[in-house]
């Protein structure tokens, strides 16, 4: 009998053994054969798209994907080429990446990290793909960059916010063009203290994850520089669908400023739910009731429609930015798609054009090659202005726009109003300022160690 | 104090949901005796039926207008709505008034459904065992979700309530307050229309012989039959009557929160805990339940108790409030508040 729980335990064991030696990724054993993690050895190359296909960020994740789609079509020549044409750098010939061309496959991360990781490493393991790119949530592109610098791949991240993104949990392999938390409240605390006044009692309601835990954390900093007192920061789960409970006590607090630090779905129902409360027409401390929406996208605003009315907020892109680049794309996606495209799709073309440039200028998909094309990249023409990929810590720096919702659309799609272009200068950071402190790139992983 | 008002009236407004949910799910598994994880898709399918009326009613005219243009550059398309087209003013009023109208629509629309599940699936099990029974609804709940989910997408879909009841209205000028208390006219709309189906579906157990009859029947089926009556098709007509619950809700909770594709199963597992804590069969207990752990639920989530609970170093409890007071209930009351001896444990 205790021979047979032996022979058990052993099964058990050498299972376990084995289940580990599956489980770790399969790169890491075949890299010995190639050169790094999915050297393309045929006439293509596959990318991999890691989008929410459903949860509360399921809109951007279906405006990335069609961008995503836009992009390669645009780098293996079809179409009209896109912002390709705008791009300062002219190593991009519609030939595909390095006379490859360019495949794609796609994962849904649900929004959820555990399941933007399975996906990923889906996509590495089984489809080979040398790129994983995507996001919205902040949570899931920090998942997914670690997994990336593990296996050995290029993360060149989507719609990703959270300061730690390029703070505490940077990686060598990833690289974020999106703009951050600091940089929204940077650009956004002067606009708010010049139409609202320095005197103001602010209350946040806050996503409980990494992205809003340090937008509320910069916006806070920023607004309270400027003479504004925080008066609560309630935190909300990410599937709170129903944010009545959250809301209904702002309107006794004492506060006259709501901050919604939500995004996608969960804005648009805690907008939705404060206008229901009747917020948006309020007196309190003999002012205007204004609410707050720091990062803000035109999805939303169409999602939350009328709410949106006047409230201010900040957004990497707006599609009525009327740059040659900008322009383009705009052209390029509206013929394709019928509407104009989202920041969110704006950011993940851009992540594209920039990776398939980086690989022709550093010829090679090898990661570490891609990564140093990449560091310190300057670079204009995709819709920002002058534009660096700061090597220090992977962040992009750019312009950040001021928007506010507009009283009187002129169309379903003229939501927004661009009201300050914040240059730059302004919204710039050391790279060891106290919000993205912690945490160092490490070593470039190309899965051949 | 207004913010406990507040924080109450919140928890009526979402005690309401998984109250008629609930209702429905015990209607349900004391008649059938079928435990029917499908109940939240059912839920669900009445809010769509909202949606799709607000679609249908903004099916539109298009004309080009070459004065304006889109945003490239293109001659605008003006959109006027068909009924609007129509009627006129009359067609104006259907449009802002679609939730009403989806609630009459979805009552017939829901018995159907409700009839047709029970007949064409959930009879084949009634001879099956519990798991089985629910390892055949949860899937149903799965297949319709996803059908939802073909035809509508995965975004939520915002279907507007009627201008009147569109903004907040003074709880505490109505209740003779020296303070007032703004609520969203809706949702106190939608916890009145709750209370008000509620009454009726138990004056209708209550006070007419189609309803003894089921009573008796949820008491003693064999007896019921050995009288000559066929219980069986009451219990299906009851079947059909607890889709409507569920899609009276669905379809007026649609001007609340915006209908998804996956509401059904958020609600689901809320209102099966509910079922649970109100004891297992107990229609009364089903309703006090729902609105008893409504009403915590939205207490938890006041910064008051949350700030208390993160001072003693635990983590905030608003999203786990239920499952807990269901573990406690259980422990201190095995069969639920209101719960009998003998459901569910043969």
């Amino acid at each position: 009998m205790s021979k047979l729980i032996m022979n058990r335990r052993g099964v058990l064991k050498s299972g376990a053994v084995l289940g580990a030696g599956v489980a770790l990724p399969t790169i890491f054993t075949a890299s010995s054969a190639a050169a790094y993690t999915n050297e393309p050895t045929g006439g293509t190359v596959t990318l991999g798209f890691n989008v929410p296909q459903t949860g509360a960020y399921a809109d951007e994740g279906a405006d990335e994907l069609r961008a995503y789609m836009l992009a390669v079509k645009h780098l293996n020549g079809e179409g009209d080429g896109g912002m390709m044409n705008t791009f300062s750098s002219k190593e991009l010939k519609g030939n595909g990446i390095l006379g490859k061309k360019v495949e794609y496959v796609t994962g849904d991360t649900q929004t959820k990290s555990d399941a933007a990781r399975a996906s990923a490493q889906s996509m590495i393991q089984k489809d080979g793909a040398v790129m994983i790119t995507g996001g919205s949530s902040s949570g899931v592109a920090i998942a997914v960059q670690g997994l990336c610098q593990e296996a050995g791949i290029i993360f060149m991240a989507g719609l990703t916010h959270s300061n730690d993104t390029t703070g505490k949990d940077k990686k060598a392999n990833g690289f974020r063009h999106f703009f951050n938390g600091y940089m929204s409240a940077a650009a956004l605390a002067p606009v708010l203290a010049d139409r609202y006044g320095t005197d103001r009692k602010a209350y946040h309601l806050t996503a409980d994850y990494t992205w809003g835990w340090t937008q509320q954390a910069s916006i806070a900093a920023a607004t309270e520089a400027k003479g504004w007192e925080t008066v609560a920061n309630v935190l909300t789960p990410l599937t709170t669908t129903d944010f009545s409970s959250y809301v209904a006590p702002v309107i006794n607090s004492g506060a006259d400023v709501l901050v919604l630090n939500h995004y996608g779905g969960n804005m648009i129902n805690s907008l939705t739910s404060a206008v229901q409360f009747g917020l948006k027409d309020k007196m309190v401390n003999g002012k205007k009731f204004e609410i707050v929406v720091p990062l803000y996208s035109r999805l939303m605003a169409k999602g939350a429609g009328e709410n949106v009315k006047g409230i201010f907020g900040s957004t990497n892109w707006h599609w009525s930015l009327q740059d040659e680049g900008s322009k383009a794309f705009v052209k390029s996606f509206g013929e394709e798609y019928g509407f104009p495209p989202s920041q969110a799709a704006h950011t993940v073309y851009c992540q594209t054009l920039l990776y398939a440039d980086a690989c022709e200028r550093a010829g090679t998909f090898n990661p570490c090659g891609v990564a140093e094309a990449l560091e310190g990249f300057k670079f204009s023409g995709l819709g920002n202005g002058d534009v660096e990929y700061r090597a220090d810590d992977h962040q992009c720096f750019k312009d950040v726009l001021v928007v506010q919702g507009k009283e009187n659309p002129t169309s379903e799609f003229d939501l927004l109003e661009v009201v300050e272009v914040t240059p730059r200068a302004q919204v710039e950071y050391a790279p060891d300022n106290e919000f993205f402190a912690g945490g160092s790139l490490g070593q470039c992983n190309d899965g051949s160690a | 104090m207004d913010a406990i008002l507040l924080q109450l009236l919140n928890g009526l407004d979402k005690g309401s949901a998984y109250a008629l949910i609930a209702l429905g799910l015990t209607l349900i598994f004391g008649t059938l005796g079928v435990v029917n994880f499908a109940h939240g898709a059912l839920f669900m399918i009445g809010a769509f039926v909202a949606v799709t009326l607000s679609k249908l009613m903004e099916i539109s005219k298009v004309v080009i207008d070459p004065t304006k243009v889109d945003f490239l550059g293109n001659p605008a398309k003006i959109k006027t709505p068909y009924v609007t087209e129509w009627f006129g003013s009359f067609g104006d009023w259907m449009i802002d008034y679609t939730i009403p109208i989806a609630v009459l629509l979805s009552i017939p629309i829901m018995i159907l459904i409700g009839v047709i599940m029970e007949r064409g699936l959930i009879r084949l099990f009634y001879n099956r065992p519990h798991a089985d029974q629910i390892l055949v609804t949860f899937g149903l709940a799965i297949v319709l979700q996803e059908i939802i989910k073909i035809f509508f997408g995965s975004e939520a879909i915002s279907v507007s309530v009627p201008a009147a009841f569109a903004g907040p209205v003074d709880v505490g000028a109505f209740l003779g307050l020296d303070f007032s208390i703004f609520y969203p006219a809706w949702r106190l709309v939608y916890i009145a229309f709750s209370i008000v189906v509620l009454g009726a579906v138990f004056a209708f157990l209550r006070f007419t012989t189609f309803g003894m009859v089921v009573r008796a029947g949820m008491a003693d089926r064999e007896t019921v039959g050995l009288l000559g009556i066929n219980i069986n098709k009451r219990f299906t007509i009851m079947f059909g009557v607890a889709a409507a619950v569920a899609g009276l809700a669905g379809a007026m909770y649609a001007g609340v929160n915006k209908p998804v594709f996956h509401m059904g199963m958020d609600f689901l597992v809320l209102s099966f805990v509910v079922v649970v804590v109100g004891g297992m069969g107990s229609l009364p207990g089903a309703v006090a339940a729902g609105f008893l752990l409504g009403i915590l639920e939205a207490l938890a989530s006041m910064p008051l108790i949350k700030d208390a609970i993160a001072s003693i170093g635990l983590p905030s409890i608003d999203q786990i409030i239920i499952y807990l007071v269901a573990v406690i209930v259980l422990l201190v009351r095995p069969r639920g508040l209101m719960g009998k001896a003998g459901v569910m444990e043969d």
